[in-house]
């Protein structure tokens, strides 16, 4: 079970061991991180549960289908090349120690 | 102290518990939940659960840890019984009693149901404990009959022809998702499951006969709002407990939100219910709000979706009324979306496979911006800048 730290975005620093399956969004909301909203519940509709992945495990993350990838263009933080909806992602072991940052608005 | 009593622990209960913390609420916050489970997410039962890609553990809102943190007591498997406004307290099925300053009624809604005569074995879906029955049922039969061709009726439909079953929808009307889509989308949801192998009746009877000739039988006909524990309080109701902007019922320090609630919506023009997420949460935040003395009106834009196989449709604004529209993507591949338009303003738009205009369009409609239909049919054009 990956040990995830989620940085909020007034900067405090917050780590779980998430179970595996969990996706990062579940994650943060079941734990009461601040500035994931997640209003759709996970379902890849809202865009707002949008953050910023710690470059070294880009290549450790699922491929982003199409749908993904449009709704971050729709975010409302700037989208970056480190950009993911943090509902698209899911823990596996590969990802223990990710660091994972919040944008300030969602 | 003061003391926040939530009576229903689904979108709207777990929002406005969560948001009066934010707000910084420093007073009790019991929130009731007539389930045994923690709180859990509603929408995927007949989606993502029913299919397997999500567990009951996917599901809950918050962990026991979060509730814990935030002094948010959670009570499982009470029944609220009744209200005494008098003396500012209610109590549950099996005699307790909770004290409120201010009362939250998050009561949701309940299934209709079809007389015992014509469907006695009949199963609906509306909490965990009616996803699991269905999930364990549909592993053992072969033919399954949805009556009711909506959006909880056709999601399970869905998922038991993906799961392999031979699927039957009865749907009474002449078409597919009537009350809230256009023909045009009705007809292309309509193909896809005849597609997918499902067998769709429109105009159906739905009688003891033909409902006896499946291994199972699935209802999903529409909901009732949970109104008579306010009613019996003596609040007012009128096919849901009636609300202010505030959120306030006709006792001003009872509140009601969600699915329940009787309100006045600008963007439906009208007085009305919503079974959404969407209403769930921004009344929840409203009530919240104003137990917290940072008062603002509920205006938020209606959204709702619905994903069966692979279409999923969002929509945006009420689209009951409209005068014209136009289209914007590509419609052969299934992947556009239909802008409604009422005396030259944009109130609505439905999406199908077109996350991003979905977005853009709650903002545009939120906003009152109506882009020009050359602009929606022109996919070169951002419609909002970000």
């Amino acid at each position: 079970m990956p040990h995830i730290t989620y940085i909020e975005p007034n900067g405090t620093a917050k780590t779980y061991d998430l179970p595996l399956g969990a996706s990062l969004m579940e994650g943060a909301v079941q734990n009461g991180v601040n500035g994931i909203v997640a209003e759709c519940g996970g379902s890849c509709m809202c865009a707002t549960c949008h953050i910023y992945v710690d470059d070294a495990f880009l290549s450790q993350l699922p491929e982003m289908e199409e749908e993904e990838n449009e709704m971050l263009d729709s975010a409302t933080a700037e989208r970056r090349p480190n950009s993911r909806l943090g509902c698209q992602v899911r823990a596996t072991p590969k990802l223990e120690g990710l660091i994972v940052h919040i944008p300030s608005v969602q | 102290m003061r003391k926040v009593v939530i009576i229903g622990a689904g979108h709207g209960g777990v929002q406005a518990a969560t948001s009066l913390r934010e707000m910084g609420f420093e007073g009790t916050i019991q929130l009731i939940a007539d389930e045994v489970h923690l709180p859990y997410q509603k929408p995927p039962l007949s989606k993502g659960f029913l299919n397997g890609k999500q567990t009951a553990e996917n599901l809950l809102f918050r962990n026991e840890n979060y509730y814990n943190e935030h002094q948010i007591e959670v009570l499982v498997g009470e029944k609220i019984e009744a209200i005494q406004l008098q003396s500012q307290t209610v109590t549950s099925a099996i005699g307790k009693t909770f004290e409120y300053d201010y009362l939250l009624l998050a009561t949701g809604a309940r299934n209709r149901e079809l007389s015992k005569e014509i469907a006695p074995n009949a199963l609906y879906l509306r909490s965990m404990s009616d996803a699991q029955q269905l999930k364990r049922a549909l592993d053992v039969v072969e033919n399954v009959v949805v009556v009711g061709g909506g959006f909880i009726g056709l999601e399970v439909a869905a998922s038991a022809a993906e799961a392999g079953k031979q699927v039957t929808v009865l749907e009474v009307q002449n078409r597919l998702m009537a009350r809230v889509l256009p023909p045009l989308l009705s007809d292309l949801f309509l193909k896809k499951h005849q597609e997918m192998g499902v067998n769709v009746q429109l105009n159906a009877t739905v009688s003891a006969e033909t409902l006896a000739a499946f291994d199972l039988v699935v209802v999903g006909i529409g909901v009732a709002p949970n109104q008579e524990l306010a009613q019996e309080a003596g609040i007012e109701c009128q096919n849901g407990i009636l609300v202010n902007e505030f959120q306030q019922t006709s006792v001003p320090n009872v509140y009601a939100i969600g699915d329940c609630a009787s309100h006045y919506n600008r963007f439906a023009g009208k007085q009305c219910r919503l079974e959404s997420v969407q209403n769930a949460v921004d009344q929840a935040k409203i009530a919240a709000a104003h137990i917290c003395e940072k008062t603002q009106p509920y205006d938020a834009v209606p959204w709702f979706w619905t994903n069966q196989f692979d279409l999923k449709l969002q929509m945006a604004g009420i689209n009951s009324d409209y005068d014209s529209y136009a289209f914007r993507g590509d419609i052969a591949a299934n992947k556009f979306s239909i802008f409604y338009f009422k005396s030259n303003q944009l109130v609505a738009v439905d999406s199908l496979n077109r996350p991003a205009d979905h977005l853009a369009a709650r903002k545009l409609i939120q906003a009152g911006i109506t882009p020009t239909k050359e602009q929606v049919e022109d996919v070169a054009i951002k419609l909002i800048t970000s």
